[in-house]
């Protein structure tokens, strides 16, 4: 296979895309937040619970999308369940600049984690909002923004 | 005039076997593996030709149309006045006052909208378009509805992607002001039947414009056998440039139609007080035209009769079934748009794979195809899709490049399952 092929369609991203993790309605949430890339169609709500002391309790979403989109919002909400809100602002932040290719993750300081398997998306342009069109959803669904496109 | 000479004297019989060669890019790899390029239907590749008539321009009589007294000037003039006269003679209007220049199909129809729209059309007014309309001859429509409050209808359509006909002729009224519809479908490749649409509106006086952006690189387009009212087409999706369309108009319609842009070389006369329009095509041509892209759309015109269209139908019939065949043994995919009447175009989806993930996996193997909703979101909303994936097919198309289309897609199964 082709390398950005098998670099980008990691079986770990294909199991996500197959069965995505925390894809539920969150009922009575304090925050949620839709996703939109009108280009393709994409479309998640991205559903948040946060307490007191600004930590994110819990985190879900619904929707549907490419394969990419989708194992982006399951893995994003696996790590950002019990993180403070301003550690998901860093990691958005650091996501944001992986997948355009301003920090490589294999060699400058960062907490992506698992997240690294989205660094093949910088070589291809076309898809670098189906990675972080999740992202941007929590991102808002945080700062209580009811909408975001990425276009 | 030299200008006029040289492109008519290139004008010679082209074999549709070897007009791929003709065909620059196809010499290009992608991502290491030869390019397969199946998106044609977005943006038509471009013949040498058609590149050269555009260079000839800049590099040896560059100058502004209908101004200058200088030769080049006047050579520029005449070029683009041959151009218009291709295009007339490839569509078979009754004279050049009937093409227009615009900037595409999506420009056109906004002139039809804008002059002959919002003249005609007022309150309770009704406009029908059809399901499988592309954005451009949605949008600018529904602008004027709203403008106006008018009302748009629209034809459905059968699962298989054909028109309804009887549903067609009970929508038209005596509130009818204009029909609008798609010679051939950009996602589905049904061809319209496009003549006896416009039979039907005509016996009540209704005016009718064709979407042909997809119709004339692949098929006999005569806007007097259909008798339509308007036809609008794109430049570069018939092997030309970018940036230039036409509009064809009927005179008697043109004539009668307010001006679409005010400026230059769009009137006769001008004070303070009072301007004089232009006599057709200019009053609809404000400002200095696209001279380069005009030029090229004409040479692509010449380079299509030269090949001729009983060859590029026949060849392109033939690349439908392949293509066709090929695909429908793939486990798990499906064809959408399945009219008896189709051009080259096969919009497909496949079970658990979204199209954008087909797309980079396809793109990775050298493919190149169109994936999306393909600027038709209420044809796809009918469908019950939310995305396809769509080959489309050209004259210069190979078999082989629908091999590797399938072997791509037998990969993406593979990673998939």
């Amino acid at each position: 296979m082709n390398d950005k092929m098998s670099q980008l369609y990691q079986q770990v991203l294909l199991d996500h895309n197959k069965t995505p993790r925390n894809y539920r309605e969150l009922e009575n949430a304090d925050q949620e937040s839709l996703g939109y890339n009108p280009l393709c169609g994409d479309k998640y709500k991205v559903f948040v619970n946060i307490d007191e002391q600004d930590i994110v309790t819990d985190v879900t979403f619904i929707g549907d999308g490419c394969a990419i989109s989708k194992a982006s919002a399951s893995m994003m909400t696996n790590i950002a369940k019990g993180k403070h809100v301003d550690e998901i602002d860093s990691l958005y932040h650091q996501f944001h600049d992986m997948v355009r290719g301003k920090l490589d993750p294999d060699t400058d300081p960062n907490d992506l984690g698992h997240l690294k398997i989205f660094a093949g998306v910088r070589d291809l342009p076309a898809r670098v909002k189906c990675a972080v069109l999740s992202w941007h959803t929590l991102n808002a669904a945080i700062k209580g923004k009811e909408k975001v496109s990425t276009e | 005039m030299a200008a006029l000479s040289t492109l008519k004297a290139q004008t010679r019989s082209i074999d549709i076997a070897t007009c791929r060669d003709d065909f620059p890019v196809f010499s290009r790899e992608v991502h290491g593996k030869p390019l397969a390029y199946l998106d044609s239907a977005a943006s038509s590749q471009m013949p040498e030709p058609v590149m050269r008539a555009y260079t000839d321009y800049h590099s040896r009589y560059h100058a502004n149309v209908h101004r200058g007294v200088h030769l080049l000037s006047q050579e520029a003039t005449e070029a683009m006045e041959a151009a218009r006269e291709s295009m007339r003679e490839l569509i078979n209007a009754r004279s050049g006052k009937e093409i227009i220049f615009t900037s595409g199909t999506t420009d056109a129809i906004n002139l039809v909208m804008q002059t002959y729209g919002r003249s005609q059309i007022g309150e309770g007014d009704e406009i029908i378009i059809s399901t499988m309309e592309h954005h451009s001859n949605i949008v600018p429509w529904r602008m004027l509805c709203d403008e106006k409050k008018a009302v748009l209808k629209v034809i459905p359509i059968s699962d298989d992607g054909v028109i309804d006909m009887e549903a067609y002729e009970s929508m038209l009224s005596d509130r009818t002001r204009l029909v609008g519809i798609v010679h051939v479908s950009n996602t589905l490749g049904t061809i319209n039947p496009v003549k006896e649409i416009t039979r039907l509106a005509h016996s009540r006086d209704i005016p009718v414009l064709i979407d042909g952006a997809q119709a004339v690189s692949h098929m006999k387009v005569d806007v007097q056998d259909i008798d339509c009212d308007f036809f609008a087409t794109s430049g570069h999706k018939m092997f030309g440039p970018t940036g230039i369309g036409i509009l064809y108009g009927k005179e008697e319609m043109l004539s009668k139609m307010p001006p679409y842009r005010g400026g230059g070389d769009m009137i006769i006369s001008v004070s303070f007080d009072e301007v004089l329009f232009n006599d057709l095509p200019y009053k609809f041509e404000a400002g200095t035209p696209n001279i380069s892209g005009a030029i090229g759309m004409g040479k692509a015109a010449e380079y299509i009769q030269a090949i001729g269209y009983d060859a590029i139908r026949h060849k392109e019939q033939e690349l439908l079934k392949y293509a066709t065949e090929k695909l429908s043994a793939i486990d798990g995919l499906r064809i959408i748009g399945t009219a008896p009447e189709k051009s080259s175009v096969v919009s497909f989806v496949m079970d658990g794979i979204h199209p954008h993930d087909i797309g980079t996996i396809l793109d990775l193997e050298g493919v190149a195809v169109r994936t999306g909703h393909h600027c038709t979101q209420p044809l796809m909303d009918r469908l019950g899709v939310v995305a396809t994936t769509r080959a489309s097919m050209a004259m210069y198309t190979r078999k082989e490049e629908i091999d590797q289309l399938t072997a791509a897609l037998q990969k993406a199964v593979e990673i998939f399952k």
